[in-house]
């Protein structure tokens, strides 16, 4: 996390840049971190009635504070549904009815793809073994398109991922058809250093925008791959105060004290 | 039907060494004290069966309990890594950990399989993924009227599953709500089922978009106030963040972690919940 010019961190402008995509009324399945942390902040700004989906079973959570996990009470208690998991993934993902995924990735590669399961070559004994798949392969296949939020690195940007856990575009152009995969797949990857988008043509993701400070040697010094550039590359304005505001208030935020009223006090 | 006991002897009944046991709850719910009694009555050879193996199973895991573990998310949600859980991959300590893993979708439906006595449940997933070629529960399969490729996964049918519930009744009828993940198909896949509950009540009071699971599909009751901590459970309890927090110093040191299970599930405060009796 290292500080940029504009009075603002890295991590700041990776968050704001990534809810600014969220539009009022999209439905988005979330994951935790900083996907939760963006989407909450889109609700909290010009977003207000996007409807957050934790894989947790809560439909529509409006939590005023930023829960630890997916299944935090407070999303459970503001939600406008709540249902089990076989539903959510059944009923609610598989069938194409949620706008935006949301996910993030320990390593992600050139066409998308991400891994969320081992580092290293070998399977059966991984340098690092990392949690695993949860609700993401399903996210990223079915939701009407994906957009992924990861910290630039060149141990998390290489050319092919160890493990593909999560699809993007496969191997190139034509994979997602052929795999039968119902939604357009990845469309953004959101760093700290600015936003890749695949190439029409090669479904290979490029470099399309940068945040203030940045070059575009820096963004290719953390790829693994031949990082290419968008002909359109852009500059991405940093945070503007009231979004700047809007995050720092929401990662202050603190729960709100509970109280227990179901017991009946019955137990003996 | 459901038989009203403590914890312990739940657990002594219901699983035996080398059993196929679920423990379910999605974040919520987690039948934590059910796990440190099977810890402490040291069940070794389990296939733990879990969509989410976060601290319980880390528990197990790193206590020597666990052979087999079939999972989809290993994780502390919210917080990093499962320590004991890469301990036993990475470096087979306690003992060596066979892992078979899908996606929480592909768990689901397995669950809902075992629920409804069907060998396979269908689902559009996995295609194109690394999963597919580590299982042998996850097959292609054509549909035979449209044509399209599908993925099957074989039923979960455990031996054991353990949930944590709010509430029961002194029938042992159940009763949970809030987000009540998998725990209804869980329960019905399995040949038998522990229910640890907050507080058994008279009569169940219906609530809306409660699960209910009637005495005749339980086999053992615990009254276990708490039972489900760090975890919570909704009305009763908040989720304790700063455990999950703290778990991750508690449990990437060997030592460090064999003083936290000496202390706090061998140690008497652990027993004496696992023996409360409902008068």
């Amino acid at each position: 996390m290292t500080s940029a010019d504009g009075g603002y961190s890295s991590d700041e402008i990776m968050t704001v840049t990534a809810a600014r995509v969220l539009r009022d009324g999209m439905t988005c399945f979330v994951g935790i971190g900083l996907p939760s942390e963006a989407a909450n902040l889109a609700r909290a700004t010009h977003a207000a009635g996007l409807v957050m989906i934790y894989e947790s079973g809560t439909i529509g959570a409006k939590p005023g504070w930023l829960p630890l996990s997916i299944g935090d009470g407070v999303l459970a208690e503001t939600a406008d549904a709540v249902v089990s998991v076989p539903e959510i993934f059944n009923y609610w993902l598989q069938p194409g009815r949620i706008d935006v995924g949301f996910l993030s990735a320990a390593q992600i590669d050139k066409f998308g793809n991400i891994n969320t399961t081992v580092v290293g070559p070998d399977y059966a004994r991984p340098a690092v073994r990392l949690p695993g798949s949860g609700g993401a392969p399903e996210i990223a296949a079915s939701c009407r398109q994906v957009i992924v939020i990861v910290r630039q690195s060149t141990r998390a940007f290489v050319d092919r991922v160890d493990f593909v856990t999560s699809v993007g575009f496969g191997d190139g152009p034509g994979c997602r058809e052929r795999l039968g995969l119902t939604g357009a797949g990845p469309q953004q990857i959101i760093t700290d250093l600015g936003v890749l988008e695949p190439d029409p043509r090669t479904m290979e993701f490029v470099l399309t925008g940068l945040y203030p400070g940045v070059s575009v040697a820096d963004a290719k010094a953390r790829t693994d791959w031949d990082l290419q550039v968008s002909p359109g590359l852009a500059g991405i304005p940093g945070p503007a105060a009231a979004e700047l505001s809007a995050l720092r208030a929401l990662k202050a935020a603190a729960p709100a004290e509970e109280t227990f009223p179901a017991s009946e006090g019955a137990r003996r | 039907m459901a038989e009203i006991v403590p914890l312990s002897a739940a657990v002594q009944s219901a699983i035996h060494d080398g059993d196929t046991v679920a423990m379910e709850g999605f974040t919520h719910l987690i039948p934590h004290a059910a796990g440190h009694e099977v810890i402490r009555q040291r069940r070794r050879d389990l296939t733990l069966v879990r969509m989410t193996p976060d601290v319980i199973y880390d528990q197990l895991i790193g206590a020597g309990c666990a052979r087999k573990l079939v999972f989809s998310w290993g994780g502390n949600p919210g917080v990093g890594s499962l320590h004991r859980f890469r301990d036993a991959i990475e470096n087979s300590w306690p003992v060596p950990l066979e892992v078979e893993e899908h996606s929480h979708a592909g768990m689901a439906n397995r669950y809902v399989a075992g629920a409804s006595g069907l060998p396979f449940a269908v689902l559009r997933g996995y295609r194109g993924t690394g999963l597919a070629a580590l299982s042998a529960g996850i097959a292609e399969i054509t549909c035979p009227f449209t044509g399209e490729r599908l993925t099957a996964v074989a039923a979960l049918r455990p031996d054991v599953t353990v949930i944590h519930a709010q509430q029961a009744d002194q029938a042992g009828n159940v009763q949970l709500w809030g987000i009540t993940g998998v725990q209804k198909e869980a329960v019905l896949a399995a040949s038998r089922s522990i229910v640890t509950v907050e507080e058994i009540v008279p009569a169940l009071r219906p609530r809306p978009g409660a699960v209910v699971l009637p005495a005749w599909t339980v086999s053992y009751v615990a009254l276990v106030p708490g039972g489900a901590h760090p975890s919570y459970a909704l009305g009763y309890s908040s989720r304790d963040n700063d455990f999950y927090l703290a778990w991750d110093a508690i449990s990437r040191d060997r030592d460090a972690f064999r003083g936290w299970l000496d202390e706090h599930v061998y140690g008497p405060a652990g027993r004496a919940a696992a023996s409360e009796v409902p008068a």
